[in-house]
């Protein structure tokens, strides 16, 4: 029962949330109001799950005093300031949650994120290379979207916005639509083994 | 060494150099490249533009500080643009910090149309369950979020009067850089509800959404700091994407001319070694 357990509420959960989409009336509609809101439940915990997780992991790190334990020290305490920030104060405007995520946070991130140019560049020069006729045809596509998605393409030649349109609008949303199609199909039977109980690796494999 | 070998085995802090140049000076010193509106960026202002005053509409933002200096100045251009046309916005946030980053560019627009919160605008804050939570707006709005972002009961706000679902919705925007983003809307809110949906989604991931584009399951799409730029231009505003146009073309033109410099040395040195 420990096994069929699972697989029997999988089953109808599934089954009920795919007769509710062709038949969207009661008692379906309703389950599926139902079964929403204890997925958003669910999610709650989860959340809660991860943070937990997370915590387990750099608590140990700090106490066994692991590889790069200083950095865990730094995300426990960024934490436990954010957290305890946002439930005490609140969010809001004028709040220390929102004096730290605005001023330390955000600027944090978009550093990050802005380093990636650096690395974008560098891998420009040194990887990209016409080696074949395909590596050629992408990087002279890759030029062209490149150019006509900024101003100076239209400033260098009026048409390069069009051929760059063109692009994007016909050979990449030929591939797009076939790679979307492929994750699709990949859903539906992934789900339907699920549904089925013929994949069972979400059992923890048995 | 020789000189072809020299050139293919640049020290990369040269390479990092010229990117903090190129995008440091065109910054101090604008060009003013003229910024053209592309057909995806017409459509989305077409959109907000065929909506009449009063109507909702919902915006999600599923953004984080990272992808901040993209998607920020499409929030502030889209906010102004729906005050100036006296819409109400309803949002949300499918990712915890969407949620700051959105009231932050509605209070602004706020200010500068003189806009009541609970009145014209209302943040009701995150909830986690990413595509679950589309669904269940699509349903009943007052039942999954009962609170705004900072706790209050949402019955006390006008504007959230006679919302019950998605059905009262006249436009969905997703500003989106991941997931779950703008392909869950469109999955659920136009492909189950019906609703016209729009996104505003970063530069590297825009082509993944011209076939819900050009297949009409996307009413308009913005992609990355040129479509915010171009936003800003059809409404006449000089924002942060267009001020940041230039500083893209000129690193855009770098990057294009290291990948020929470079393809070049590597046939220059091919030959040569042949």
């Amino acid at each position: 029962m420990r096994r069929q357990g699972p697989l029997i509420i999988t089953f109808i959960t599934g089954a009920v949330i795919i007769l509710q989409y062709f038949i969207p009336h009661r008692p379906f509609s309703d389950l599926q109001q139902l079964f929403n809101t204890w997925f958003l439940v669910i999610a709650v915990f989860a959340l809660i799950l991860g943070v937990g997780n997370l915590g387990k992991i750099h608590f140990e790190r700090v106490f066994r005093r692991r590889e790069n334990w200083p950095y865990s020290i730094v995300l426990i305490l960024g934490f436990i300031i954010m957290f305890g920030a946002g439930i005490i104060w609140g969010i809001q405007r004028g709040t220390p949650f929102y004096y730290i995520f605005w001023n330390v946070h955000i600027p944090m991130g978009s550093t990050m994120f802005a380093l990636l140019a650096f690395f974008v560049a560098s891998a420009s020069y040194r990887a990209f290379r016409a080696r074949t006729p395909e590596a050629t045809v992408l990087l002279i596509s890759a030029i062209v979207v490149m150019l006509s998605r900024v101003p100076l393409g239209n400033f260098i030649w009026k048409e390069l916005p069009l051929i760059g349109d063109w692009i994007m609008a016909y050979p990449n949303m030929a591939g797009q639509r076939a790679i979307w199609i492929g994750i699709a199909l990949g859903v539906v039977s992934t789900s339907l083994r699920i549904i089925l109980g013929i994949e069972r690796t979400y059992l923890a494999g048995k | 060494m020789n000189i072809i070998e020299r050139f293919e085995a640049v020290d990369r802090r040269i390479i990092f150099l010229l990117i903090i140049l190129a995008v440091v000076i065109p910054l101090l010193f604008p060009i003013g490249l003229k910024i053209e509106v592309s057909d995806p960026v017409q459509r989305f202002y077409n959109a907000i533009e065929e909506l009449e005053p009063g109507s909702f509409v919902l915006l999600s933002a599923e953004y984080d500080a990272s992808t901040m200096p993209e998607v920020y100045p499409m929030n502030e251009a889209l906010v102004s643009h729906c005050f100036s046309k006296d819409l109400k916005i309803v949002s949300i946030g499918l990712w915890p910090q969407g949620v700051s980053l959105n009231q932050e560019a509605m209070e602004q627009g706020a200010r500068e149309y003189e806009k009541e919160y609970g009145v014209d605008y209302v943040n009701l804050g995150y909830k986690a369950g990413g595509i679950v939570v589309i669904s269940a707006l699509g349903e009943d709005i007052p039942t999954t979020f009962p609170q705004d972002y900072a706790l209050r009961p949402i019955e006390q706000f006008k504007i959230m009067e006679g919302i019950e679902n998605l059905d009262n919705i006249d436009l969905i925007v997703s500003l989106s850089a991941g997931d779950p983003g703008v392909r869950e809307w469109v999955m659920i809110a136009h492909g189950r509800y019906g609703k016209n949906v729009c996104g505003g989604v970063t530069a590297v991931s825009a082509p993944a959404f011209y076939p819900f584009l050009n297949a009409g399951q996307l009413k308009g799409l913005m992609g990355g700091m040129k479509g915010a730029a171009e936003y800003e231009t059809l409404l006449k505003q000089t924002g942060t994407a267009s001020a940041g146009m230039d500083a893209q073309s000129i690193a855009h033109g770098l990057i294009i001319f290291f990948i020929l410099f470079a393809n070049f040395f590597y046939f220059m040195g091919k030959r040569r070694r042949r």
